[in-house]
């Protein structure tokens, strides 16, 4: 837990009592910590004289909104750092490393996983600007958050790699904006290093954006290079928001975070209307009516203000108790005044599955509040019971997708300290039921499956369907053939191939799902030397067919490896499951077939010899005691093994099995 | 498990007959229930050795200033204080165990000998026991022992291969061994035996068939037989865990045992016990002991001990294990008499099912009868399950099907009696709860 609190006292240091730029509505309060700008000092939250901030002197054609968008590492929250810096708001120190990025995982992976957001003022042509900064989660696993994040902004600064070039998400990321019709501003980054070509990445970004190379922006946010011009195009380009302050309140929830004292904080843009305390606000999606205790913005620590007015961007407190209350895309309206909601609300949906469990069973109501308190913080995750014959009881998570559900783990482990069992991540696949008798049973005709236990036998089921994804891979030419061949063998079908530049393609595929949540990424990346970006989305559903494999110990069942596989893939993974059963079964006095079958036909097959006991060992008088104690530790240990027909199987085996392998 | 076979027990009787050097002690044996209640085994333990073998976990040390003269006195005196503690009037057989028991004075072996006698009956045609390495026993040590009433010398030659000897951690050479064991049979004619450990790393099935080939052409008629076991804490297991040295597969190990089998067998060896050979009847006795349910005194630092306390007025037999460390053992024994560590009172199941296991590392077995002898003698002294009467219809895991020690017709009935499959074990212990209403 100390790097944890470290980081946080780390902010606070390095937001020493926010000195930031323009002279706002503040009579006299100490000076507290080094002031670089000379106007008019923010409070800390803990003065006594709160909500001091009038927010009602930037108009909204001041207002700029506007989020960074780009691939993993290409600079983005560098940029942020910056930006921050030239705006005062945080202090200019060697220190200022992603500071959006509060979380450990995000600073180590350098991702961003949770929307930050940060008021900017800046002082351009005589006009103090409010500059809304929306940092977006970098992934398409957390798509969904970024559109939100998106709709609360009027432009986007795209940051593309000076060497790298574009990549998948740089495209995925391109595409949200686009739809969104938001202002692009191209910015292309790291200009200081050896490699750089920004020519190149203009060219790719004049024939797959359709921007003029003219209007891209050459910067080094590392060395600050061209940074200001970032902030100048910003104001120039971008739009003002386009709302009334006069209209009713209309806010849009586009993130939420949970604190322990004061429960939830929506991150809120402002529409329409405004906003203080002592309103009273309904949710449009849960039709609750909350009282708003405090509102204010983000720099990026919380600062009160009297009131957020339409094209603002803030947080707000009113009394929500969970995070389920302010769900990303809900909208906000005063009570008896209600106004249209914003379109495009849905709840989260989990796209990946995986089993969890402690480790040890003691530890489950230690982990079990760790999970409560991470969700709390991430209502996308989705949370059910279950409990597995081998691994004792746990839940079954649905997850956005891999990087959301490595993120959940490491942040487990790492602000929780709890270690756990992941299990290989599994898709939720549907069926689409002929038995009548079925139909009535479940009270509908299409059923999703999650558990194999649950799957439905072919007989009762017309189609099996199974989740599908439109995955965008951006390569050097070089290992196209590598890659086409890697997509075929994983099933997916190609939409698309374009080239870049001279040397560079976009493929488009068609993948199922489940073909992706293993290893796929990890061998796109091995067999273009790390040189291949991938990124998807959603496609929805198609028809496919789908077996239930079995696996058998000595003909008998077992159930906890039951597994649903795709029918042209059952026999590499009825292959791969019983050669790591073999590994992980200790051999026994008796030979032992492990088999893996499709109904009554074994598709696979590996023999476990029997052991070869060592029978000579000495047993004189003094050995006789650690002979007994042995013997009634192997007796121990028959008792926690699960007996499968005469086949004793320690609970090591089933992991290796279950257990997520380690990336290689 | 591996029992050879199990004797019909006429062939048993004649076979024990045939073995008159197991004198006294075997006569009565013979009937369970005759067996003396005042009578147990005795271990001496000598903690010391020249130099640390890599695969020995044993309680030993490398002397520094070893003051053999206290050390001496202290066994002494903890031999006559659990003697008189036991209260048995006999000590079947001495095994001065080890260590290196040959690096102690003769001396020494003598005081112990001599306190024994004076405590309790010692016969003169007991079997004593000494542990000799090849190196330590320069043969005018050998006949000074014997000249002192070491009747039965157990040699660790270990291999007779240079480079295995070196792997092993011994201090000396297959030539070596080879002229002690020389020495040994003109001393202890048939009553002389040799360990082997087999099963080493870089071993052969055919350099181990070799060597035991060489070996058995040698040897007199007792033979130890132990598969190399890996322990925790010692350097040969440090060395294999990291990759150093190559264990042998499984299944070849597995072909170096029955191939020593077959080969013992055909030159006329009993596998009395699992890991245990003998011709002639030259089976140890006092080894036989432990694993017939008899109770043992255990003295010198570390020796463990199964026997009644009669003189505390205890009924139950005990675990006893002694002080590890010599100092602090010998300062025990001088401040209380005896270095008794640990007593566990042992409830009459564990006292079965200690026999049970025991009894079932021998070719005999346990019988059905044998087993209700126990209980009707629990606790009380020599729980021997081994020997039941001449009627004994039948032994529980296999038929009683006759088998003598010619080795052609005892082929068969091994199948049903080697294995121990869990049925088996089963039954047994499904025996013993009928047995014994706990």
């Amino acid at each position: 837990m100390l790097p944890l609190v470290r980081r946080i006292v780390g902010l606070w240091v390095r937001l020493p009592s926010a000195c930031t730029a323009p002279a706002l509505l503040c009579p006299s309060q100490p000076r507290v910590g080094r002031c670089p700008v000379e106007h008019v000092v923010f409070r800390r939250p803990y003065s006594s004289q709160k909500e001091q901030l009038d927010m009602s002197i930037f108009h909204v054609e001041n207002i700029r909104n506007f989020s960074i968008i780009a691939h993993v590492d290409h600079g983005k929250s560098t940029l942020a750092d910056r930006l921050l810096e030239i705006t005062g708001t945080i202090a200019k120190t060697d220190h200022n490393k992603q500071v959006l990025d509060k979380l450990q995982v995000e600073r180590e992976r350098g991702i961003t996983v949770k929307a930050q957001t940060a008021s900017l003022f800046y002082h351009y042509k005589g006009i103090y600007y409010l500059l809304n900064l929306i940092d977006t989660p970098g992934h398409v696993d957390f798509n969904y958050e970024v559109s939100r994040s998106l709709s609360a902004c009027q432009g986007v600064v795209l940051v593309v790699d000076a060497n790298e070039g574009i990549q998948a998400q740089t495209m995925a990321n391109f595409y949200l904006a686009f739809e969104a019709q938001l202002t692009i501003i191209p910015v292309i980054n790291k200009i200081d290093l050896k490699n750089a070509d920004p020519e190149r990445v203009e060219k790719q970004i004049e024939k797959l954006f359709d921007i003029s190379k003219d209007e891209c922006i050459r910067i080094s946010a590392k060395l600050g290079t061209s940074v200001d011009k970032v902030l100048q195009e910003v104001i120039e380009k971008i739009p003002p928001p386009s709302v009334n302050i006069s209209d009713p309140l209309k806010a849009l929830v586009f993130d939420s975070t949970f604190d322990h004292y004061r429960g939830v904080i929506a991150n809120i843009a402002l529409l329409g209307g405004e906003v203080q305390k002592g309103h009273k606000i309904v949710s449009a999606h849960t039709r609750k009516t909350y009282e708003v205790h405090e509102v204010g913005i983000l720099t990026p620590n919380e600062q009160p203000t009297q009131k957020l007015y339409a094209g603002q961007v803030g947080y707000l407190i009113a009394g929500m108790k969970e995070v389920t209350e302010a769900q990303i895309g809900d909208t906000l309206y005063l009570h008896k005044q209600p106004v249209e909601p914003l379109p495009g609300f849905k709840s989260a949906k989990p796209m990946v599955f995986a089993g969890m469990y402690p480790i040890d069973q003691s530890e489950y109501n230690n982990l079990k509040s760790a999970i409560e308190k991470l969700t709390l913080n991430d209502s996308s995750v989705t949370v059910v019971r279950d409990s597995s014959l081998a691994l004792g009881a746990g839940w079954r998570l649905g997850f956005l997708g891999l990087l959301h559900m490595e993120v959940f783990n490491q942040r487990l482990e790492q602000e929780y300290n709890a270690s756990v069992i992941l299990t290989t991540p599994t898709v939720p696949y549907k069926a689409k039921l002929s038995s009548a008798k079925l139909i009535k049973e479940y009270g509908k005709e299409e059923i999703t499956i999650i558990n194999p236990a649950e799957f439905p036998d072919k007989i009762s089921v017309s189609e099996y369907l199974e989740p599908i994804v439109l995955g965008t891979i951006l390569t050097p030419d070089e290992f196209m053939g590598k890659i086409i061949t890697l997509c075929q063998a994983r099933r997916a079908v190609q939409k698309d191939m374009v080239y870049i530049d001279d040397h560079r393609v976009m493929l488009k595929y068609i993948f199922p799902l489940n073909e992706i949540v293993v290893d796929f990424y990890d061998a796109l990346k091995s067999l273009s030397s790390g040189y291949a970006s991938f990124d998807y989305e959603d496609a929805g559903y198609q028809a496919t067919d789908l077996v239930k494999m079995s696996i058998l110990l000595n003909g008998n069942p077992v159930e906890e490896l039951g597994t649903i596989v795709h029918k042209d893939k059952a026999y590499a993974v009825g292959k791969a499951i019983c050669e790591r059963l073999k590994d992980a079964i200790p051999r026994q006095l008796f030979e032992i077939a492990i088999q893996a079958s499709l109904g009554s036909k074994i598709i696979a097959r590996e023999t476990l010899k029997a052991y070869k006991k060592d029978v000579l060992a000495k047993c004189y008088g003094g050995d006789i005691t650690r002979k007994m104690k042995l013997l009634k530790r192997q007796a121990e240990g028959k008792k926690k093994m699960r007996k499968i027909g005469k086949v004793e199987v320690p609970k090591d085996a089933f992991l290796n099995v279950l257990k997520r392998q380690p990336e290689k | 498990m591996a029992v050879p076979g199990w004797l019909s027990p006429g062939v048993r009787l004649a076979a024990i007959a045939r073995s008159a050097r197991l004198s006294g002690s075997a006569a009565t044996r013979q009937a369970p229930g005759a067996e003396p209640v005042g009578q147990a085994a005795l271990y001496v333990h000598w903690p010391y050795c020249q130099k640390r073998c890599s695969y020995c976990n044993f309680n030993k040390y490398i002397p520094q200033g070893l003051d053999e003269a206290s050390m001496r006195s202290c066994l002494t005196q903890e031999a006559q204080t659990l003697i008189r503690l036991s209260q048995v009037q006999r000590i079947s057989s001495v095994f001065f165990g080890g260590g290196t028991p040959s690096l102690a004075s003769p001396l020494t072996i003598a005081a112990v000998l001599e306190t024994v006698s004076r405590c309790a009956h010692l016969a003169a045609d007991a079997e004593i026991t000494l542990e000799a390495n090849p190196t330590s026993a320069g043969a005018s040590q050998l006949a000074a022992f014997r000249a002192l009433g070491i009747n039965r010398l157990s040699i660790g030659i270990q291999s007779l291969d240079d480079a295995e000897l070196g792997l092993l951690g011994r201090n000396h050479m297959a030539a070596e061994a080879l002229g002690t064991l020389e020495e040994a049979k003109k001393l202890f004619s048939g009553r002389t035996s040799i360990d082997l450990i087999f099963g080493l790393p870089g071993q052969s099935v055919a350099s181990w068939t070799r060597r035991l080939e060489e070996l058995i052409q040698l040897c007199d008629d007792h033979v130890s037989l132990y598969q190399l076991t890996l322990e925790r804490g010692t350097s040969l297991f440090k060395q294999v865990q990291q990759g150093f040295l190559p264990m042998p597969e499984q299944e070849v190990v597995a072909e170096m045992y029955e191939a020593a089998r077959e080969m013992l067998r055909a030159a006329d060896f009993r596998q009395y016990e699992v890991s245990n050979f003998a011709r002639n009847g030259a089976l140890s006795a006092h080894n036989l002991s432990y694993w017939q349910g008899s109770q043992y005194i255990g003295i010198g630092p570390g020796a463990h001990g199964r026997f009644v306390p009669r003189g505390s007025g205890d009924s139950l037999r005990e675990a006893r294990i002694q002080t590890l460390e010599p100092d602090s053992w010998m300062k025990e024994v001088l401040n209380f008499g005896h270095g008794t560590r640990k007593r566990t009172a042992l409830s009459q199941l564990e006292v079965l099912e200690e026999v049970l296991v025991l009894g079932l590392r021998t070719d005999v077995g346990i019988t059905h009868q044998g087993a209700q002898v126990l209980l009707e003698r629990f606790g009380c002294a020599g729980l021997s399950a081994t020997d039941p009467p001449h009627t004994a219809p039948a032994v529980l895991g296999g038929q009683s099907s006759p088998r003598d020690l010619n080795p052609d017709s005892s082929s068969k009935q091994e199948a049903t009696a080697c294995s121990r499959s869990p049925e088996w074990t089963g039954a047994l212990s499904g025996h013993l709860k009928i047995l014994h209403p706990i």
